[in-house]
């Protein structure tokens, strides 16, 4: 069988003080794919990328990107790979220009082949004009362009973005999912990407692997994924909250009940949509006035609450407020 | 405008900025260990210079050393009461307060209650340092009331001139701003020989520095020999009036954007 | 790795570090200003220590001038370690280490920072002191010596700055060791000579601080002429402190750049 352009077995972090980072990740990335690794705050994404650009030794298991081992091969493995990661990692003092400059230094380029990369990647990326500004001055989809321009200096087959448009306005999000798209397609680039965003995945790649708690619970093409799930769920919120509870009894006729709004109930329609018209006749026939009624088509977030029982919004909510109270303990 | 109310803002601000002080290590520990940083490095490190021809103190060198770092603890208590408020401008806090006191001059007054709490707290532990490693306090009781309270009289128009700074700035950029002059102010006085030793440019800068008089009358009333006490006092009184008016200024210039 | 790109790579970092460390005035002025500024208010303050019997000189200035060089250091301590936080914190550091970049070519980088500003600042001390009256016993010559000295200086204790930062990865706790540089200058023969100081304990202290020897190796080559054994204890303590703390440096940044 041939070598996948990144290949993962048994990937495990453990930190002093805390629980693992990262549990057993197996997976495997095909070359020319976009994979999306989907997961909450604290899920592990980070601790993984870091792994697999041999920015942090695993604690056990092992892995293969471009063919090289991470832990015996780290500098052919990182001739091979660019990453932009979570943070933009920019030095505010100097321009665009000098960043470049910087850059294809330490990849051993020449004056004028440097030179000429930089011009080239700045002026795809939409930079030229702001080159030599400093980048303390730069918004935060322009520092986002740079580090993507930056990671591709040396013309790598593999690129890891690590939450690459997070923090970012609609707009740059746009952009920067334009220039993802051609990196696959016109350049056949292997794309590792993590993200918390639904549609990012959904949009970009080509795969998803779904991370929580250090492991992952499900791995396919969205539309896979989706279909797995199947079926949608509806979402009532009574007009008077005193029927909250009948009206939790009466869906339950009809599926599964999922995690919803705190003020209404959702159940996944074991029927599928055309069993909608009988939850509003059966919620009619008990008389319960309904404030609001929704029907969702599944989405990743409901692949993620089939798999953990969670939702990845409330996920992060938790991850993030674990994460206060780790810290008001440490402090 | 009530006194009432004045007061009971007065009691609140203060408490609440009186309360971040004292439950705050990161606060306190740089505030304590400074003026004890300097009495320990002055009175250990500089006392030969008491025999310099000419230097004509009787409270021996850690005496007159104390009362160099007792107006730097006071001043600098007023200063970091100064940063405490451009803090609170820039974390919008100030705009709740402004919001919610019914007597703006309040919010002023609890900032000094807070300062002199500080302050207080400062001078008490830098004094029983100080008393175990040499200081001698032969002044009367009442030299002794007189000293500390020019010492308190400092301190809050240290504390009114940073509260004016940093009601103008509203930012954290205020900090250098009130404490280089302050700083300038302090040093600019007979700080490690006493005034008639000094000379050059220093020398002529603390012949009309106010400071001056008021450093040299609290070491006079240390040991119990007082010159100048009313000019000092009234010196005193003339600086806590003008940065009164500074900060009321600052207060109003807040209020414009409240 | 070939020797060109090791110095290309050593060439580009040394000329970011220069470049950064200048293009913040916020950092750069008050290393300069400060000591500057202290100078003038000890010297006009302290004149008349040198009435002193057995005092050196008769122009506190004259004593006093050394100081700056070692409170320059002291400014260059705290520029690098915040520079080098900030490269941490802001993953600017995880950006290199996934270059080819050697870590030595970082470490030999980051010091032509601290070496830049260093030499700002010790040529303007000098400047500065020869402008209001101060005496070279040694001529232009010692004037020189006196420069690398305090390049020396600046590069121990810049690398103290690099070396907290590296183990704690944050500029807090670079802020930090403020105190205990600050600390370490006062009790020394900073103000007065060790000789002159009455009080024991002081001396004791004073005579096992190394920043007392680079002082004095300073003031020997102003106020005393080419004295042998001040500037071999002098450059024995700071080519010491500049050693262990290069090691040290060099040490944490293979911990916190833990690539494989």
């Amino acid at each position: 069988m041939s070598e996948g352009a990144i290949e993962a077995h048994g990937l495990v972090r453990e930190f002093k003080k805390g629980p693992r980072a990262v549990d057993g990740i197996d997976l495997r990335v095909e070359a020319g794919e976009v994979f999306g690794f989907l997961g909450p705050n604290g899920a592990g994404k980070s601790t993984t990328v870091h792994m697999l650009t041999t920015l942090l030794p695993p604690t056990a298991g092992s892995a293969r990107v471009g063919g090289h081992d991470v832990v015996h091969e780290g500098p052919a493995v990182r001739a091979a790979i660019g990453a932009a990661l979570q943070e933009a990692a920019l030095d505010p003092f100097l321009t665009g220009r000098e960043h470049m400059k910087l850059q294809t230094a330490m990849h051993g380029m020449s004056g004028e082949e440097a030179r000429k990369r930089s011009d080239s990647l700045l002026e795809r990326v939409g930079l030229t004009q702001a080159a030599d500004r400093r980048v303390g001055g730069y918004s935060g989809g322009m520092k986002r362009r740079l580090d993507l321009a930056l990671a591709l200096v040396h013309r790598p087959r593999i690129l890891f973005l690590d939450e690459p448009t997070t923090g970012l306005d609609p707009q740059s999000r746009t952009a920067l999912w334009a220039e993802v798209q051609r990196l696959a397609a016109d350049r056949g680039v292997t794309v590792f990407l993590t993200t918390q965003y639904l549609e990012e995945a959904d949009v970009l790649a080509d795969r998803v692997g779904i991370i929580d708690q250090g492991r992952i619970v499900a791995e396919g093409t969205p539309e896979a994924l989706k279909a797995e799930i199947g079926r949608p769920s509806v979402e009532a919120i009574p007009a008077e909250p005193e029927q909250l509870e009948r009206m939790k009894a009466v869906l339950s006729r009809f599926g599964e009940s999922v995690a919803g709004s705190t003020k209404g109930a959702s159940v996944r329609l074991a029927g599928g949509d055309a069993q909608l018209a009988d939850v509003v006749r059966a919620l009619d026939s008990e008389q319960i006035k309904i404030q609001d009624l929704q029907l969702h088509a599944p989405t990743l977030d409901d692949v993620f609450l089939a798999k953990t029982g969670r939702s990845l919004e409330g996920a992060a909510e938790e991850a993030e407020q674990e994460e206060a109270e780790q810290e008001a303990v440490a402090a | 405008m009530s006194r009432g109310s004045f007061w009971t803002v007065a009691r609140a601000v203060g408490w609440r900025s009186a309360h971040n002080f004292f439950k705050n290590p990161a606060i306190i520990i740089p505030a304590l260990l400074f003026p004890m940083f300097f009495f320990t490095a002055f009175a250990g490190g500089l006392s030969r210079v008491d025999s310099v021809p000419g230097f004509d103190y009787d409270g021996g060198y850690t005496t007159f050393v104390y009362g160099f770092v007792l107006l730097q603890a006071s001043a600098f208590g007023g200063v970091f009461t100064g940063f405490a408020i451009a803090r609170d401008f820039e974390s919008g806090f100030s705009r709740r307060m402004m919001l919610a006191a019914s007597n703006r001059g309040g919010i002023i007054g609890g900032y000094w209650i807070a300062a002199l709490a500080r302050a207080m707290f400062t001078v008490a532990v830098v004094t029983a340092v100080a008393l175990l490693t040499g200081l001698e306090i032969s002044g009367s009781p009442i030299d002794i009331v007189g000293l500390y309270t020019l010492a308190l009289l400092l301190n809050a128009a240290a504390m009114l001139f940073g509260t004016g700074v940093a009601m103008r700035m509203r930012t954290m950029q205020a900090g250098p701003l009130i404490q280089l002059p302050v700083f300038l102010i302090i040093f600019l006085a007979p700080v490690w020989v006493p005034y008639d030793l000094l000379t050059g440019w220093v020398g002529a800068a603390a012949s009309v520095n106010p400071i001056t008089l008021v450093i040299e009358s609290i070491r006079g009333l240390l040991t119990g020999h007082p010159t100048e006490v009313l000019p000092a006092f009234l010196v005193a009184a003339l600086l806590v009036g003008l940065t009164a008016l500074w900060s009321r200024g600052g207060l109003h210039s807040a209020e414009r954007v409240a | 790795m070939t020797r060109g790109s090791l110095l290309r790579q050593v060439g580009a970092l040394a000329r970011r570090s220069v470049v950064r460390t200048l293009r913040q005035p916020a950092m750069v002025v008050p290393s300069i200003l400060f000591p500057l500024i202290l100078l003038s208010i000890n010297s006009s303050g302290l004149e008349s220590a040198t009435m002193l019997p057995g005092f050196p000189t008769d122009s506190y200035l004259q004593f006093a001038l050394a100081i700056t060089f070692v409170q320059g250091a002291l400014f260059s301590a705290m520029s690098a370690g915040t520079n080098v936080a900030s490269d941490i914190e802001n993953g600017f550091m995880n950006r290199l280490a996934l270059t080819p970049l050697r870590r030595v070519a970082l470490m030999l980088g980051q010091l032509a920072g601290i070496v830049a500003l260093g030499s700002i600042q010790a040529v303007t001390f000098l400047i500065v002191g020869v402008v209001f009256g101060a005496d070279f016993a040694t001529g232009l010559a010692g004037a020189l010596v006196i420069v690398v000295f305090s390049l020396l200086i600046s590069l121990g204790f810049g690398c103290i700055g690099a070396f907290t930062a590296l183990r704690a990865g944050n500029g807090e706790a670079v802020q930090g060791i403020f105190p205990l540089f600050f600390a370490a200058l006062f009790l020394s023969s900073m103000s007065l000579p060790r000789d002159l100081i009455e009080q024991d304990w002081f001396r004791t202290v004073a005579d096992w601080n190394p920043v007392s020897y680079m002082l004095e190796c300073i003031r020997s080559l102003m106020i005393d002429g080419w004295d042998g054994e001040a500037l071999a204890l002098g450059f024995a303590c700071a080519g010491g402190v500049t050693l262990i703390a290069l090691v040290a440096a060099a040490s944490a940044l293979r911990t916190r750049m833990v690539r494989t």
